[in-house]
C-alpha cells in the first residue's frame, strides 16, 4: 500500500490484513513498554489544515509508538493561512524529507491531489478530507465492532452479516461515507437514517439502505447503532427546524436506547453532543464503545503507518 | 505580403468542390478559377472550407487579468482554432460596463489583427446585479454593442432581468443569461448527483439552471424581447428551451464544446482541469445536448474560452478556478462529438459555429456563406488528421485545456481574416506581420 486515501478502493483482503496488524499493535499497547522500533529514522508529518486535536494526537501517538519522528504542521497561524498553496507546503515537506504525510483538509480530494500531483514522494494518509472520506475512522470502527463480536478470535475475520445503522448528518459526513464502503466490503449490512435534507440527493449507487425513520430502523434490532455528530451550523441553513425537533426525531434518547437489545453496540466517532444526537446514559453505558474507539484508533493508525512506511512500499 | 489568395480544390460546407479567390477585401470568386497574377496559391485538396468561425462567448481577460490572456494572445488562440471573430465577455477589470472600456477592447482587437473583437457589455454595473449599466451608451459607442451579459454571474433579480430584456429592445440588443440560481448553488463544486455524493463535493443541481431558464423565457415572452441562454448544460434545460421555441418565444441557446464531449466522471481524480461552471454533467446530458444541437433547439456552439494561469489550477479542487480554454480545440471537439457520429454535417457546423452566432450578435461582415461578394473570412480544416491534442496546439497565454493528452480528429490548416491569412500551414502568423496586414486592410477598407 502506497497511500491510504479512502476505503472505497480498499479490498476485503487488504482491509482484513490491516485490521489484523492493528490487533498486533493493540497487543503491544497492553505491554509495559508500548514502543516498537519499526519506523525508527522515518519522519511523519501531521499536516492539519483543519483543527482536530483528537485525530492529530491519535496519529501522533501511533507514529511515536512506532519510533518515527513526528512533526506537527498546523495550517492555522502558519504561512498557509497567509495564502501559501498546498503545492508549496507539499514541496516544503518534501525538502524536509518527510516519509509520510498525514493530512486533514477542509477540501474533499486534497489528499488525493497531494498523493498524485508529483509534488511529494511521501506516503499519504487521509486523516479526513472535506465531506469525502475518513478512512482510519472507519477502520477503527470496523476494528472495534470486530473485537466486540469476536474478541480474541477476531483475526482473519470480516463483518459478515453484521447489521449496522448509521444515524445523522450523512450528507456532510466523511465518517459515514468511509464506513459505508468499508463495512459493506467486510460483509456488513448498512442502513442509513437521517432527515431527508441530510442525505445526498442520489444514493442509489451506495451499497446501503436509506430511511428517515429511526424507530423503524431500531426495531430491526441492529447489532450496531452509530450516531453521528450534528453540527450547530446546519440548523442555520434550514436542514432541520431546530435542535429540539432533531433530538426528538433522530436522537438516541433514553427511551430509544432502552428499547434496544442488550447486545447492541452504541458507537460515536466523537466529539459528542450529549442530549442532542445521543443521551448521556446511552453514551456512558457499557454498550457504548466510545472510549474503546479512541484506544483502538491508535492501534489502527499504527497499522496504517506500518503498512505505508515500513520496508518497500508497493505500487498501490 | 499579398492580399490576393487563391484556394484550390477546397470542399465547401455543401460538399461541392471549388476554388476560392480572395481579392480586394472580399471573396471575389468561387468556382473553377485560373490563378490571377500575384495571387498566393493554396492547395486545399481534402480540406473543408468553412466561413470564418464566430465565437459568441470568449473571455479575453484584458483589461485587468493579462496574466491569463490578452486581446492579442486570445485572438491568436482564436485564429489557431479557425475563428475570425470573438465576442469578448464583460468580466474584465474594470468591467466592460461603460462605452470607454468596450471601445478600448474593440480597438485592441483591430490593431492586433487576428480576429474581429466584438465586445459584450455588462448588464449591470460591475456585474453586481444591482443596477443597469449604461446599455444605451455601449450600444451607441464605436464598439456597437448588441449583446449584454453578466456572464460569470446570473442576473438573478427577476425585476432587473425583466427591465434589461425590455430596455435593449430600443437598439435590437439581446441579453445573454448565465443561468444559475445563486442560492441553489452556494459553494457548488460539481454536478449534483450520484458522483457528487460519493466524492463529497457540494452539488450544483440541474434545477438551478433550468429554473432560471424557465423564468427567463416566460419573461422574454411577456415583454416581447430577445433572450440568449449561455452554455446550456442539462437535458432539462433542453426541454425547457424546446417548449419555449414551440411556443414562439424569441430565445436562442448555446452549448459549449466541452459539454458536448466531456462528462462528470472525469472529476473522479479531482483534477482541476475539469472544473468549469456550469459543471460537466452526466452522459445523458451530453446526449440530450447533442440531439438538441442537431434538431435546432440549441442554436450554436460557443466556447466559453476561460484562460487561467497555472497556479489557479494547481491546487485542491475547492480552491481551483472554474474554466477551460476552448478556442483552439473547439472545431475538433465538435467534430468528435457531433460530426463523426453523423448528427451534424459540415453545413450544420458552418451554421452553428459561424452563421448563427454572427446573426444572434448582429455582427456584420462575419458568418457569411462562402460566395462571391462575401466578407473574406474563411477557415480551412483538415478533417482527416487525427492526433493527440498537445501544448503545441495551444496558441493563447494559458494552457488549462481539458483535452491535453486526448486524441482528437481534425486540424485547422489555415484561417483568413479581413482578406489575409492569420494562420497558415497550421501556424499562427507572427504578431508584427499580422498587425501590419491589419493596418493595411483597415486603411484599405476605411480609407
Amino acid at each position: 500500500m502506497k497511500h491510504l486515501l479512502g476505503t472505497r478502493e480498499l479490498g476485503r483482503d487488504e482491509a482484513i490484513a490491516l485490521l489484523d496488524i492493528a490487533e498486533d499493535m493493540a497487543a503491544v499497547q497492553e505491554r509495559e513498554v508500548k514502543k516498537l522500533p519499526t519506523l525508527r529514522g522515518k519522519t511523519v508529518v501531521n499536516l492539519f489544515f483543519e483543527d482536530s486535536t483528537r485525530t492529530r494526537i491519535s496519529f501522533e501517538a501511533a507514529a511515536k509508538r512506532l519510533s518515527a519522528d513526528v512533526i506537527n504542521f498546523s495550517a492555522k497561524g502558519s504561512s498557509v493561512s497567509k495564502g501559501e498553496s498546498l503545492k508549496d507546503t507539499a514541496q516544503t515537506l518534501q525538502a524536509m524529507g518527510a516519509d509520510g504525510v498525514v493530512i486533514r483538509h477542509h477540501a474533499s480530494g486534497a489528499p488525493q491531489t497531494l498523493a498524485t500531483s508529483g509534488w511529494i514522494d511521501a506516503g499519504v494518509v487521509n486523516a479526513g478530507d472535506g465531506t469525502h472520506e475518513h478512512p482510519t475512522q472507519a477502520l477503527l470502527d470496523a476494528f472495534t465492532i470486530r473485537r466486540r463480536l469476536h474478541g480474541a478470535s477476531s483475526r482473519g475475520r470480516g463483518l459478515d452479516g453484521v447489521h449496522v445503522v448509521i444515524v445523522g448528518d450523512i450528507l456532510h459526513s466523511r465518517v459515514a461515507r468511509s464506513n459505508v464502503w468499508l463495512l459493506t466490503t467486510l460483509g456488513a449490512e448498512v442502513e442509513l437514517v437521517a432527515p431527508p435534507t441530510l442525505v445526498p440527493v442520489a444514493t442509489g449507487a451506495w451499497p446501503a439502505r436509506v430511511g428517515y425513520d429511526l424507530d423503524a430502523a431500531l426495531a430491526g434490532n441492529p447489532d450496531v447503532v452509530m450516531m453521528l455528530r450534528i453540527q450547530a451550523e446546519r440548523m442555520h441553513a434550514a436542514f432541520f427546524p431546530n435542535s429540539r425537533e432533531y433530538a426528538r426525531t433522530w436522537g438516541l434518547d433514553d427511551a430509544r436506547f432502552d428499547r434496544l437489545p442488550p447486545t447492541t453496540m452504541v458507537m460515536h466517532p466523537g466529539p459528542m453532543n450529549r442530549g442532542l444526537e445521543i443521551s448521556a446514559r446511552a453514551a456512558d453505558s457499557p454498550r457504548s464503545t466510545v472510549r474503546e474507539q479512541v484506544a483502538n484508533g491508535v492501534s489502527v493508525r499504527m497499522a496504517a503507518l506500518y503498512m505505508l512506511l515500513s520496508g518497500e512500499r508497493g505500487e498501490s | 505580403m499579398s492580399m490576393r489568395h487563391l484556394i484550390i480544390g477546397a470542399t465547401l460546407p455543401s460538399g461541392e468542390r471549388a476554388d476560392i479567390l480572395i481579392d480586394g477585401g472580399i471573396i471575389a470568386e468561387v468556382g473553377s478559377i485560373s490563378a490571377p497574377a500575384g495571387a498566393t496559391v493554396h492547395d486545399a485538396d481534402g480540406l473543408i472550407a468553412l466561413p470564418g468561425l464566430v465565437d459568441l462567448h470568449t473571455h479575453l481577460r484584458e483589461p485587468g487579468y493579462e496574466q491569463s490572456e490578452t486581446v492579442l494572445t486570445g485572438t491568436q488562440a482564436a485564429a489557431a482554432g479557425g475563428f475570425t471573430a470573438v465576442f469578448a465577455m464583460a468580466n474584465t477589470f474594470p468591467v466592460a460596463d461603460t462605452a470607454g472600456v468596450v471601445e478600448q477592447e474593440a480597438s485592441l482587437g483591430r490593431s492586433a489583427g487576428y480576429a474581429t473583437v466584438q465586445p459584450i457589455g455588462a448588464v449591470t454595473v460591475g456585474l453586481k446585479g444591482a443596477e443597469l449599466a449604461e446599455l444605451g451608451a455601449m450600444a451607441r459607442s464605436r464598439a456597437n454593442v448588441r449583446v449584454f451579459s453578466d456572464d460569470g454571474f446570473c442576473v438573478s433579480d427577476p425585476l432587473l432581468m425583466r427591465r434589461a430584456l425590455e430596455y435593449v429592445k430600443a437598439f435590437d440588443g439581446v441579453i445573454a443569461q448565465h443561468a444559475q440560481e445563486p442560492r441553489l448553488t452556494e459553494g457548488a463544486q460539481m454536478n449534483e448527483g450520484v458522483l457528487s455524493g460519493e466524492l463529497g463535493l457540494v452539488g450544483w443541481p440541474a434545477v438551478a439552471e433550468e429554473s432560471i431558464i424557465a423564468r427567463d423565457v416566460l419573461l422574454a415572452e411577456h415583454v416581447g424581447s430577445r433572450l440568449h441562454v449561455c452554455h446550456v448544460s442539462t437535458a432539462g434545460s433542453v426541454e425547457v428551451i424546446r417548449w419555449a421555441k414551440a411556443r414562439g418565444i424569441d430565445v436562442t441557446a448555446e452549448v459549449t464544446p466541452h459539454h458536448l464531449l466531456l462528462t462528470e466522471d472525469l472529476i473522479r481524480g479531482y483534477d482541476p482541469r475539469f472544473k468549469v461552471n456550469p459543471p460537466l454533467r452526466r452522459a445523458e446530458d451530453t446526449l440530450a445536448l447533442r440531439a438538441a444541437l442537431a434538431d435546432g433547439t440549441i442554436d450554436i456552439v460557443a466556447t466559453d474560452h476561460a484562460p487561467h494561469p497555472v497556479e489557479a489550477k494547481e491546487s485542491e479542487w475547492d480552491a481551483a478556478a472554474n474554466g477551460m480554454v476552448g478556442l483552439e480545440s473547439a472545431l475538433s471537439v465538435v467534430h468528435a462529438a457531433v460530426v463523426e457520429n453523423g448528427l451534424l454535417d459540415w453545413s450544420d457546423v458552418a451554421r452553428v459555429l459561424s452563421e448563427t452566432p454572427a446573426r444572434i450578435g448582429r455582427l456584420r461582415g462575419q458568418g457569411e456563406a462562402i460566395a462571391a461578394g462575401a466578407a473574406p473570412e474563411l477557415t480551412l480544416y483538415d478533417p482527416s488528421a487525427s492526433s493527440v491534442f498537445d501544448l503545441d496546439r495551444l496558441a493563447g497565454r494559458s494552457t488549462n485545456s481539458p483535452y491535453l493528452g486526448r486524441t482528437l480528429p481534425g486540424r485547422v490548416v489555415a484561417t483568413f481574416h479581413a482578406g489575409y491569412a492569420t494562420v497558415i500551414d497550421g501556424r499562427v502568423r507572427p504578431s508584427e506581420e499580422t498587425a501590419e496586414l491589419a493596418a493595411a486592410a483597415n486603411g484599405g477598407i476605411h480609407g
